[in-house]
Order: C-alpha cells, then sequence, then structure tokens
C-alpha cells in the first residue's frame, strides 16, 4: 500500500505577518497541524498491513524543515514541487500543479489535512480529486485500508456516516484520527538520508505563465485588519478562580 | 527565547524543537508535585526512551542515534527547562554508559548498552564515598580477587557508597572499587554490576534540599561477587575512566544549568510585565530592568562556554578545562539566576506555590556534584600554570 500525504509548510501558528505586499510572509515554516493528523494515520496504517508513505509538498526552499519532520515521524519519501514562479499562486494554480505532480507517482490513497492554518480554502482537496477523477471521502474520525480499498467514519451531526470506495482514493481527515507523533530522533538523523525529490515546472510540464501570480484566476484586492474591538472582560486569576469567574459570568446571562 | 539560537544544523533545530515540546507537554506538568513528594516517575525515564533520548549521543556504530554531543546539550537544556531533577537523572544515565561505550569491549557493549540505549534499564555511576568525595582516588570500597592474582575469575566488593544518584531506581551501575587501598589512584578498578546481585543492597535515600523527584541513595556491597567479566577495563585504569566520563558529564550538567536558568530567567520577565506596582508594571523599574539584563548576560556566557567545550568534545580535543569551565560557570549562572528570580517574585518567590524557590533549591547541588566548584578551579589552574610551564 502506497499513501501519498499532501503536506504544506505553513508560517508558524501564531507568528504569521503580512507583508507590505498584503500577503502572508513565508519566513520560518512548520508543516501544517492538520497534515500531521492525517500523516500519523498514514503512517500507523502502514505499520499496521505494509506499505510505505510519501509526502507531496509545494512550496518555497524554507518548506524543506516541514518535510524533514515528516521524514523523521517515518515517512519514506519526499516530493517536494519548487519553482520561484510558484510564488502567488491561485488554488486553480496549485491543484493544477499537484495534480501534475500526483500523475508522477503511482499510489493507492491520498490523504488531505482538513485545511490549512494559512488558506482555510479548504478546496484544494476535493478539487485534485475531480481533476484525477478518484473517489473524495472527507471528514474522517476514522480509516481503515485495504489492498484493494478505504473505508472511513464520516463525521455527521448525528454520529458518523460509513463510507467506502475502492483505491485509488482521495481521504481527508480531521484531527479525530489522533495526536501526531514525535519524531522519532534517530528518525531526524535518518532522514538526512531519505530520498527527496524537488520538482520545478518544468519537471511537471507545466507553463509558468499559467500558474503564480501572473496566471492566477483570482485576485488579491486588498485587506484589512480588524477594528479594535473594547469591552472584553478579561480573566486573569488562577485556574480555579478564573474557571469559576468564568462560570459565574456565562450563568447571570443565561447562557450555561 | 534565548539570545543565542544559531549556528545549529537543521536536525539539531528539528531535535530541539522536538524536545521543547516534549517536555512542555509530558516533563513540565508534573515537575512541583515530583518535587513535593519526592517521587521518581519511572514512565517519564520510558517515555525519553521511547523518543531516543536515553542513547542519543552515541554513534550507530554501537546503537547510539549517533547525534553530536552539542545536539546533546540542547537536550539536556531543553529537559532542565521543564525540569532540572529529570535532566540530571538523564545525565547521569548518559554518564554511565560513556564507559561502556569507550572502554568496554565488544561482549561487553553487546551485553551492557542496547537496554540501557534503548532506555528499558536505567544507569547509575558510583563513584562517591563516605571518605572520598573530591578526592576520589582516597575510595576505599574494596575489590577481592576471587583466584589467582594474575587471573582473577572474579572479584568481591565490600564497602559503601554514598550520594549515588538514581540509585534505588537503576538496574545497571558503574562501580569504582580499589583493588590496592595502598596503591591509591593506581589502584582504582571499574566494574559493571546490576541490582539484585548476591550481596549489593541499597541503604539510604539522602532527603536533598533540590532536585529532590530524583532519587540518591547509599550503596552497601557485602561480599558481592562480581565476575571478571564484568570488570571495565584492566585493573587501575578505573580512576582513568572515571574522570573521561566526567569529563562529558561536566559538559552536560552545565547544560542542563543552561536551561535551568533561562526557566528562571523567562519566568521573572514575564512576571514583571504582568506584577503591577507603582503605577505601572514593574517591567518598567530600571533597576529590575538592570536584573533581568544581568541574567540574561550570566545565561548567555554560561551557554557560550557549554557549546564551545561540547563543540571541542565534538571535534576530539581535548576538553578537562573546557568542561570544568562550562560546569563551574554555568552552575554558578544558575544559582544566581535563580536566586534573582526568587528576588523578583517578591514574597510569591518565596512561596512553593510558584516554581523560582524549586528552581533555586534545584540549581545549589550543580555547584556540588560531578566536581565541587573549588575542584573545577584547581583543574582549570593546573591547565593554566601547564602551558605556562610549557613556554
Ligand atoms: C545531588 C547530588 C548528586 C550526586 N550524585 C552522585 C553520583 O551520581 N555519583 C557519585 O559518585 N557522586 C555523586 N554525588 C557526590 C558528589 O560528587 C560529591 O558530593 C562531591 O564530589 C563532593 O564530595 P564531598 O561531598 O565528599 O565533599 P568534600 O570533598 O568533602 O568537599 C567539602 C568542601 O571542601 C571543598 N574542597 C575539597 N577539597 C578541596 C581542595 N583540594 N581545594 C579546595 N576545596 C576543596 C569542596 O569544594 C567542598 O566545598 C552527588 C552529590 C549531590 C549533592
Amino acid at each position: 500500500m502506497h499513501i501519498v500525504v499532501l503536506l504544506k509548510a505553513v508560517p508558524i501558528v501564531g507568528t504569521e505577518r503580512l507583508g507590505p505586499d498584503q500577503r502572508v510572509q513565508r519566513g520560518q515554516l512548520e508543516a501544517n497541524g492538520n497534515d500531521e493528523y492525517v500523516l500519523e494515520k498514514a503512517l500507523k496504517l502502514t505499520e499496521a498491513n505494509g506499505g510505505e508513505v510519501s509526502l507531496l509538498s509545494m512550496g518555497p526552499a524554507s518548506a524543506i524543515d516541514a518535510l524533514r519532520k515528516a521524514l523523521a515521524m517515518g515517512a519514506t519519501r519526499a516530493y517536494h514541487v519548487q519553482d520561484e514562479a510558484l510564488a502567488g499562486s491561485c488554488i486553480r494554480g496549485t491543484v493544477d500543479v499537484l495534480v501534475a505532480a500526483l500523475r508522477k507517482i503511482e499510489f493507492d490513497l491520498l490523504f488531505v489535512g482538513a485545511d490549512t492554518s494559512d488558506g482555510l480554502g479548504g478546496v484544494v482537496a476535493p478539487a485534485v480529486a475531480a481533476r484525477l477523477g478518484l473517489p473524495y471521502l472527507s471528514y474522517a474520525s476514522e480509516i481503515r485500508a485495504s489492498g484493494t480499498g478505504v473505508s472511513i467514519d464520516r463525521l455527521s451531526p448525528t454520529g458518523f456516516d460509513v463510507q467506502e470506495a475502492a483505491s485509488p482514493a482521495v481521504v481527508m481527515g480531521t484531527q479525530l484520527l489522533g495526536e501526531p507523533r514525535y519524531p522519532s530522533l534517530r528518525g531526524i538523523m535518518q532522514a538526512r538520508t531519505k530520498e527527496t525529490t524537488t520538482w520545478s515546472l518544468a519537471d511537471l510540464g507545466i507553463d509558468p505563465a499559467s500558474v503564480g501570480e501572473a496566471g492566477a484566476t483570482t485576485r488579491f484586492i486588498g485587506s484589512e485588519t480588524p477594528p479594535q474591538r473594547s469591552g472584553a472582560t478579561v480573566v486573569k486569576a488562577p485556574p480555579d478562580e478564573a474557571a469559576a469567574a468564568i462560570v459565574d459570568f456565562l450563568a447571570t446571562r443565561r447562557l450555561i | 527565547m534565548t539570545a543565542v539560537a544559531g549556528g545549529l544544523t537543521p536536525e539539531e533545530r528539528l531535535l530541539k524543537e522536538t524536545v521543547r515540546e516534549f517536555a512542555a507537554k509530558e516533563i513540565a506538568p508534573g515537575a512541583a508535585a515530583r518535587d513535593e513528594e519526592e517521587r521518581y516517575d519511572r514512565s517519564l525515564f520510558t517515555r525519553m526512551g521511547e523518543l531516543g533520548l536515553t542513547g542519543l549521543p552515541f554513534p550507530e556504530s554501537v546503537g547510539g542515534a549517533g547525534f553530536s554531543y552539542r545536539a546533546w546539550t540542547l537536550v539536556m537544556e531543553e529537559i532542565a527547562y521543564a525540569d532540572m531533577a529529570m535532566a540530571v537523572s538523564l545525565s547521569v544515565h548518559i554518564l554511565s554508559q560513556f564507559p561502556v561505550v569507550t572502554w568496554g569491549s565488544d561482549e561487553q557493549r553487546a551485553r551492557w548498552l542496547p537496554e540501557m540505549l534503548a532506555g528499558r534499564k536505567l544507569g547509575a555511576f558510583a563513584l562517591t564515598e563516605p571518605g572520598a568525595g573530591s578526592d576520589a582516588a582516597a575510595l576505599r570500597l574494596s575489590a577481592d580477587r576471587v583466584g589467582p592474582t594474575e587471573a582473577p575469575t572474579a572479584y568481591r566488593l565490600t564497602g559503601t557508597k554514598i550520594w549515588i544518584t538514581n540509585a534505588g531506581e537503576a538496574e545497571r551501575y558503574l562501580v569504582f572499587a580499589t583493588v590496592d587501598p595502598a596503591a591509591g589512584a593506581k589502584g582504582v578498578t571499574a566494574f559493571l554490576v546490576e541490582a539484585g546481585t548476591a550481596g549489593f543492597r541499597f541503604g539510604r535515600k539522602e532527603r536533598k534540599l533540590g532536585i529532590r523527584s530524583d532519587t540518591a541513595s547509599e550503596l552497601i556491597f557485602e561480599g558481592c561477587e562480581v565476575l571478571v567479566a564484568n570488570r571495565l577495563g584492566e585493573e587501575g585504569q578505573g580512576l582513568r575512566i572515571a574522570l573521561s566520563a566526567l569529563g562529558e558529564g561536566r559538559i552536560s550538567i552545565a547544560a542542563a544549568c543552561c536551561g535551568l536558568a533561562q526557566a528562571a530567567l523567562d519566568a521573572a520577565a514575564r512576571y514583571l510585565t504582568e506584577r503591577r506596582a507603582f503605577g505601572g508594571v514593574l517591567a518598567e523599574q530600571q533597576g529590575l530592568r538592570f536584573m533581568l539584563a544581568e541574567m540574561a548576560q550570566r545565561v548567555a556566557a554560561a551557554r557560550a562556554l557549554t557549546r564551545a567545550a561540547a563543540e571541542a568534545k565534538d571535534r576530539g580535543e581535548p576538553i578537562a578545562e573546557a568542561s570544568s569551565l562550562a560546569k563551574w560557570t554555568a552552575s554558578d549562572a544558575a544559582m544566581s539566576v535563580t536566586t534573582d528570580a526568587v528576588q523578583l517574585f517578591g514574597g510569591s518567590g518565596y512561596s512553593r506555590e510558584f516554581p523560582v524557590e524549586r528552581m533555586m533549591r534545584d540549581a545549589k547541588g550543580a555547584q556540588i556534584y560531578e566536581g565541587t566548584n573549588q575542584i573545577h578551579r584547581l583543574i582549570v589552574a593546573d591547565h593554566v600554570l601547564m602551558r605556562i610551564k610549557g613556554e
């Protein structure tokens, strides 16, 4: 079984900043948190049933730190699509690139996280599935894989639905899949010798003019910082007292 | 949070982040309670083993993870940042393996190391005795040969060790004894002894000022028979073995002191930005800002010396002087920075409800174990004078 995990390198959560061009600055990056949950599940499934996990990331050179961590967690290899011309890609451009890369990889399952901390579009994965003509199973709280197919528990308002599909298929997972592991420290050293393939747009046969800022089908008009809000009550006290104060606050407003 | 963060490899950065996250999530939360209850939590050592910390700085050829010693100092800093007692326990566990890696036969390494590297068996290093601390060569634990003098089949150990970190919890003991008390340093010999060996038991557990969640106890040997296969190195090599391992151990302790001092500095800085007095936060008072700056200065200097010593070891250079300078400076920094942190917290600093008094208690021991800071002055002075003589 070969599982590919899409992994996006995002600005370290809590340190995100907009640049003068109003775009998210990509300084130090880390693996998108939600992606680590599906990676964890992919590792567990291949550990139990045999197989390999590959990572696919489109991102700048600094994305390598996020890939290194994922390799140290146990992934077998990484594919990194990296090209100057990709900066400022819209979702359509990103999907084009990922689809082209995935056509070069033979896989049984493609795992994706619920969304990214810096994008929140949530449409990359279904679009990739549609373009590849693959089944798309989403909001998985559990994933079971066999040699020929996959079944998931899909979160629903009343519990969960069980969904099945034949491989290859795309599965979007949630944090209910379980906490990601720490990179093993031995794994950190071993990651140095794991195979990382870097693809340029030329390698994927994509015209640079069709992606990046130049080829974007959505345009960025502007952004504003939300106005300062006032009137918030900040409770600063030891945990027990703070909890009691918050409960009182809610109770007097009949919110609990 | 630290002033000096550069110069690390990507692997070292990932290691540091991973250990920081692990320590913050799994080690820090119970630290105060473990101290209060003087309780060693073996499950944390097991977790450190699963993560790969318990064999980290050893070469892959002996089953380690193959990290540099500089990388090891990053680990020590992060663990001590969360809990100094756990850092000391882990440091001693590593210390007790060094001699086996360096001096052990292939057979001894294969038998002794794998379980320790994996964190399934905990190690201890037993040198100090009631009558031999700083003067380690004066140790009296006797190792009487069994069988012919020239080719003994075993040794019988008799005597007492004190202040042995991890004792009682540990399964594996590196014990220094003498085959000839009259021979001084030349009689000292190292032995590998497992807990549960007949004639070996634990005595009194020390009731310590700090690092109270780590154990330190007496070891009592009453004719404990140790086969010659468990003698590490030759007869008479013991003191050299002990001192060479302590060179490495001191760098490790220095790094732990940097982490402890950093934790106290961060806690104090945070407190000053929150505590209000005289119409503002305390962080606005220049007198207190000067204190913070001086604390940061001591931490940075300690870290620089610690890293320099670790890098010297990684390059295979002699480390006796560098490790003494690092350990002496870093433990003094930890003591003074934690004491200042208590001061900056005011009355709260003196309360066991806040973590800084524990940090202050935890710091004191580091000026004493792995060579008192007076002994480190002697070692440094020896090197200064040797260089003058060499001119
Ligand atoms: C928390 C803790 C953990 C420990 N863990 C271990 C362990 O795991 N294994 C182990 O073997 N030991 C351990 N020890 C013991 C420790 O190594 C000794 O306490 C230390 O070496 C000092 O020896 P001593 O206590 O006999 O003091 P002494 O050697 O009696 O020293 C008393 C004082 O005299 C000073 N002094 C002694 N000689 C000189 C000199 N020539 N010139 C100037 N000053 C001098 C010392 O610096 C000290 O201030 C531990 C100790 C502590 C506190």
